[in-house]
């Protein structure tokens, strides 16, 4: 869903967003081949049977460009960018919890 | 331009050996991850310690860094004298040119230009980095939708082929019913590419302030709402609060502290999908200060006795 603001083209990342294994790959300018190691790793789980029906949506972007970000700035590999992540999805929901309660 | 104790920047001392460097760079580094670390000045310090290691990392620039001695302080207002960089030679590694756009005018006066700048023309070509903010909005913002108008700072490369940062404002349409993570992404609005590829983009990442009395959880809004003993025992008609203006709610008789009321589509509705505000009664009790008023407490305990521990006798039997 791309629309037009003054100057700049923008596409909003919400609930609608359904990309392609090819659209998410340019998205994070990364190759396919790491997005199916990712999904290998079960970092990703795309909606869909087979790869041409895979859809992803805001959450595994967000996941592929994180663990991008952690390889590339922490050195760690995709195992350690996956159980990162974990965790802080795990830190991120107990937050929420604390924050409804006070 | 402001010095930089790079060494201050790590937590090391002047004649640390690199091994060290590594380290103290490692810890900090994911300390202060922009992805792990939420504070607000996480990102800056992150850069500001990735910017040292970068120097302290390459026994050359450590070199020629440390020619400057150890008498400044960080902060202190600084020029390198001219030719400071004469003699040493530098062998082009070290991280990318986008990376370093994110360096100290300090960083960019010493290693940005000279015996340490990096070739930048050749065949080489890769779409520039994304970049992400967070954005702030209230409630009643992400209810109605609203404008933001930000000051981007956006490295571009002149015709020296050296990397500058431009200041540049953007208003950006915040659409109706937007929630926390959500983004927007405003396509070649990133660094620049290399080579003449394609700029990154940049993402406003959506982040709800805290407000004291409504609480956000994805679209659902949460309001407590205190409520009299006779209005919860015997129903009635209360006005609610809610992030488009108040409206009527009907509390059903018999209604419980806790209990939670739904005022459907009253919570963040975007265009394809709705959220509902969710009321949790919280009955108030009044004092009885006067003898009038302790006389009605000792009637009700008289009229309808109860027992609210019913449930907690099965512990002790």
């Amino acid at each position: 869903m791309k629309k037009q603001m003054s100057n700049y083209t923008f596409t909003l990342l919400n609930e609608n967003t359904n990309c392609t294994l090819q659209e998410l790959s340019d998205l994070c300018s990364q190759s396919s081949k790491l997005i199916l190691e990712m999904i290998d790793e079960g970092m990703i789980v795309p909606a869909g049977s087979s790869p041409r029906q895979w859809r992803f949506g805001l959450k595994e972007i967000h996941r592929v460009q994180t663990a991008q970000r952690l390889i590339r700035d922490l050195e760690v590999n995709l195992a350690g960018a996956a159980l990162a992540l974990d965790l802080l999805e795990e830190l991120e929901e107990l937050r929420r919890q604390v924050s409804g309660k006070g | 331009m402001e010095y930089k104790d790079y060494y201050q920047t790590l937590g090391i001392v002047r004649d640390a050996p690199q091994d060290e460097i590594k380290r103290a760079y490692r810890k900090l580094a994911r300390k202060f991850h922009p992805d792990v670390n939420k504070a607000p000045d996480a990102e800056k310090k992150f850069k500001e310690v990735g910017e040292a290691y970068e120097v302290l990392s390459d026994p050359e620039k450590r070199a020629a860094y440390d020619k400057f001695g150890n008498n400044w302080q960080s902060g202190q207002d600084f020029q390198p004298p001219p030719d400071w960089d004469a003699g040493f030679e530098f062998s082009g590694t070290g991280s990318g040119g986008a990376k370093q756009a994110d360096f100290s005018d300090f960083f960019s006066q010493l290693f940005g230009s000279g015996q340490f700048q990096q070739n930048r023309t050749g065949s080489f070509s890769n779409k520039g980095e994304d970049h992400h903010a967070r954005i702030i909005i209230t409630l009643t913002e992400a209810w109605h939708g609203t404008k933001k108008t930000f000051t981007l700072t956006k490295p571009e490369i002149n015709d020296q082929g050296q990397l500058i940062n431009r200041h540049h404002a953007i208003t950006v349409t915040i659409p109706k019913g937007m929630t926390e993570g959500q983004k927007i992404r405003l396509q070649g609005q990133g660094m620049p590419g290399l080579g003449g590829a394609a700029h990154g983009d940049l993402y406003l990442e959506i982040s709800l302030e805290k407000n004291p009395f409504f609480r956000a959880d994805k679209r659902n809004i949460h309001l407590t709402l205190p409520v009299t003993p006779w209005e919860a025992a015997l129903g009635a008609t209360v006005e609610c609060p809610t992030l488009n203006g108040t409206v009527k709610l009907n509390i059903p008789a018999g209604s419980q502290s806790d209990r939670k009321l739904r005022l459907k589509g009253r919570g963040l509705c975007s265009a394809s999908h709705n959220g509902d505000q969710i009321v949790t009664l919280q009955i108030v009790i009044p004092e009885a200060k006067t003898d009038k008023e302790k006389e009605v407490y000792r009637n009700m305990a008289e009229v309808m006795p109860m027992d609210p521990r019913q449930s907690l006798k099965r512990i002790t039997k």
